[in-house]
């Protein structure tokens, strides 16, 4: 198998691959499918997703896969210890703006049991590493919810307001976030912290000391600490490309605490999302601490696809009538050589060649 | 080189006026032809004549950086897009009209018409008013005329319309006027020139508000 044979979603399958045993990672394989019944449990984790769903032979309602979490999660337990994963699965969800469903190529990595500095240090480097695979014109965006939460406490804000002051922050929007504090009536300290998210954005490092100097409110100090302690880290690793920048605000049903997002240069959306998962943990029942991320492989065919100069080495045409064994024996011969080869009856083809041979003119 | 989605029509020419005065300007744009694509080398900038409601789709997907899109648009369609910059202009509002002397007494399901179904829905659900969506494409203020509907949602300027057809506004949902959205990945790549562009466009609209 040699790696120009395979497409480009195939090569980062494979590489990703690599790249996660090299870190000690195991792979985890799920059921292409699971009981509806997982998802209804936890629908609220879901909201809006749709869900494809069929009956299984014993007449349960069986449900394809719309995230390969829920299943690492629901099928390891708090009593397995530290448990580092990798999965490569196909999900299932409705396709945004579109009619019907889509197929998505997903590879991730998970981390469960006890998260520290090292942990997050770790899944970030791999969440880099894995976009370098792809391309080394990438950016790793990290955020942590926990600053924002810190900024919001003790404003008489709603779970509902906070989610749209969120969504405003995720989109930059300064002049709704100025419209909106107003309207709620958050402090004039909230609001200028909460700008500061939108308007202060870049490389983790000098980032964060800008950060450190704004004088957010006591509560964020937590989540700035850590955030710096992982920024040394990643630091020390060497790791490039990775910006602060709040408005990675991942699902807040799901997510807690470290976010982030990774793009690729020619890539309109993210291709990778992850972050802390405690809050999931927990509404599984579970107590474990939890990270992970997953890169979504499904658009890297169309921007990464270099169209070859040729579908074949070489195209072997015979006229049929005792010239089979002659074609035979030629292709047999050129793929000794390591070449793609074709063969088929003379006549119109569309098939580009480096080279063509015509059974009864080679010589 | 900065790509930019232009919304066609007058709203799109006052939005090519700004980003001139600016320092983006592209002169070619303005002359009477039908080319879609005009360029400024030396401005590093790059604009595109494209349906208004369009603009939003080639912004989401990565096909130009930048783009100008009414707020009613970006409510509508809910796309993962920056929204960088209220430019202040084609400014409306997004109301609730019907006949002058329509009262919603709520005994039975409200009929609403509407070109919006997702910001209309989004409304009545918050409200827990029930509703039949009517989804029509233009000519809205006929629907409570000859009663397809009871009342519209739709976007209002000055009300003159709404008034020559016997109709009046009864709420209001929110005001609209023109976003200067991005594309989240152009917007990590072309972080400076993109940052550069969105501040001198906010010097040129507080200028004009002056």
């Amino acid at each position: 198998m040699r790696m120009e044979h395979l497409n480009a979603e195939e090569r980062a399958s494979v590489a990703l691959r690599a790249l996660y045993l090299s870190y000690g990672y195991r792979p985890y394989q799920v059921s292409k499918f699971e009981e509806y019944d997982l998802y209804m449990r936890n629908k609220s984790l879901l909201e809006g997703e749709q869900i494809l769903t069929f009956s299984g032979a014993d007449g349960r309602l069986m449900a394809l896969k719309p995230d390969i979490t829920f299943s690492v999660v629901r099928n390891t337990s708090d009593d397995d210890g530290q448990i580092k994963l990798f999965y490569a699965e196909t999900v299932y969800r409705a396709a945004r703006g579109a009619y019907g469903f889509r197929e998505i190529m997903q590879t991730g990595v998970e981390c469960i049991g006890m998260v520290d500095a090292y942990a997050m240090a770790e899944v970030l480097t791999m969440a880099a590493q894995s976009l370098q695979t792809i391309s080394p014109a990438y950016v790793l965006d990290i955020a942590d919810m926990g600053v924002a939460s810190g900024i919001l406490e003790g404003e008489a804000v709603s779970d509902a307001q906070r989610g749209a002051l969120m969504a405003l922050v995720s989109a930059k929007n300064l002049h709704g976030l100025a419209a909106l504090c107003a309207q709620l009536g958050v402090s004039a300290e909230a609001q200028r912290c909460l700008s500061a998210l939108i308007t202060e954005f870049g490389p983790l490092g000098e980032t964060l000391d800008r950060f450190e100097r704004l004088g957010l409110p006591a509560a964020c100090t937590a989540p700035l600490r850590s955030l710096h302690e992982v920024a040394q880290l990643l630091e020390a690793e060497g790791v490039a490309n990775v910006n602060l920048d709040f408005s990675v605000v991942n699902d807040m049903r799901y997510y807690n605490g470290l976010v982030f997002s990774g793009f690729i240069e020619g890539i309109p959306s993210g291709v990778l999302s992850g972050g802390r998962y405690d809050l999931l943990m927990r509404r599984m029942g579970r107590s474990s601490e939890a990270i992970g991320f997953a890169v979504c492989l499904d658009q890297l065919e169309r921007f990464m696809h270099e169209k070859p100069e040729y579908d074949v080495d070489v195209l072997i045409l015979y006229d049929g009538d005792g010239q089979a064994a002659k074609a035979a024996e030629l292709a047999r011969a050129y793929r000794g050589q390591g070449g793609r080869v074709r063969v088929q009856r003379s006549g119109d083809t569309a098939i580009r060649a480096a080279k063509t041979i015509v059974i009864g003119n080679e010589g | 080189m900065i790509n930019i989605a232009l919304p066609k029509g007058r709203l799109g020419e006052k939005v090519y006026a700004l980003l001139a005065q600016a320092g983006y300007p592209c002169p070619e744009l303005l002359e009477d032809n039908r080319k879609l694509t005009f360029e400024n080398p030396e401005a590093g900038v790059r604009y595109f004549w494209v349906k208004p409601s369009d603009v939003a789709v080639y912004v989401e997907r990565g096909a130009t950086d930048l783009g100008i899109a009414g707020k009613d648009i970006l409510l509508e369609y809910r796309p993962d897009v920056y929204e960088l910059l209220d430019l202040q202009m084609g400014r409306c509002r997004m109301c609730v009209a019907g006949p002058a002397d329509f009262v919603d007494d709520h005994a039975q399901t409200l009929r609403v018409a509407t070109k919006f179904p997702n910001i209309a829905a989004t409304y009545y659900s918050e409200r827990s008013r029930e509703i039949e969506l009517i989804h029509l494409n233009g000519s809205i203020e006929l629907a409570p005329i000859l009663g397809l509907s009871d009342v519209i949602v739709d976007i209002v300027e000055t009300g003159k319309t709404l008034k020559e057809n016997g109709l009046s506004v009864h709420a209001e949902i929110v005001p609209i006027s023109a976003r200067l959205i991005a594309n989240k990945a152009a917007f990590k790549f072309k972080s400076s020139e993109i940052r550069a562009l969105t501040a001198r466009a906010a010097e040129a609209v507080a200028e004009r508000s002056k």
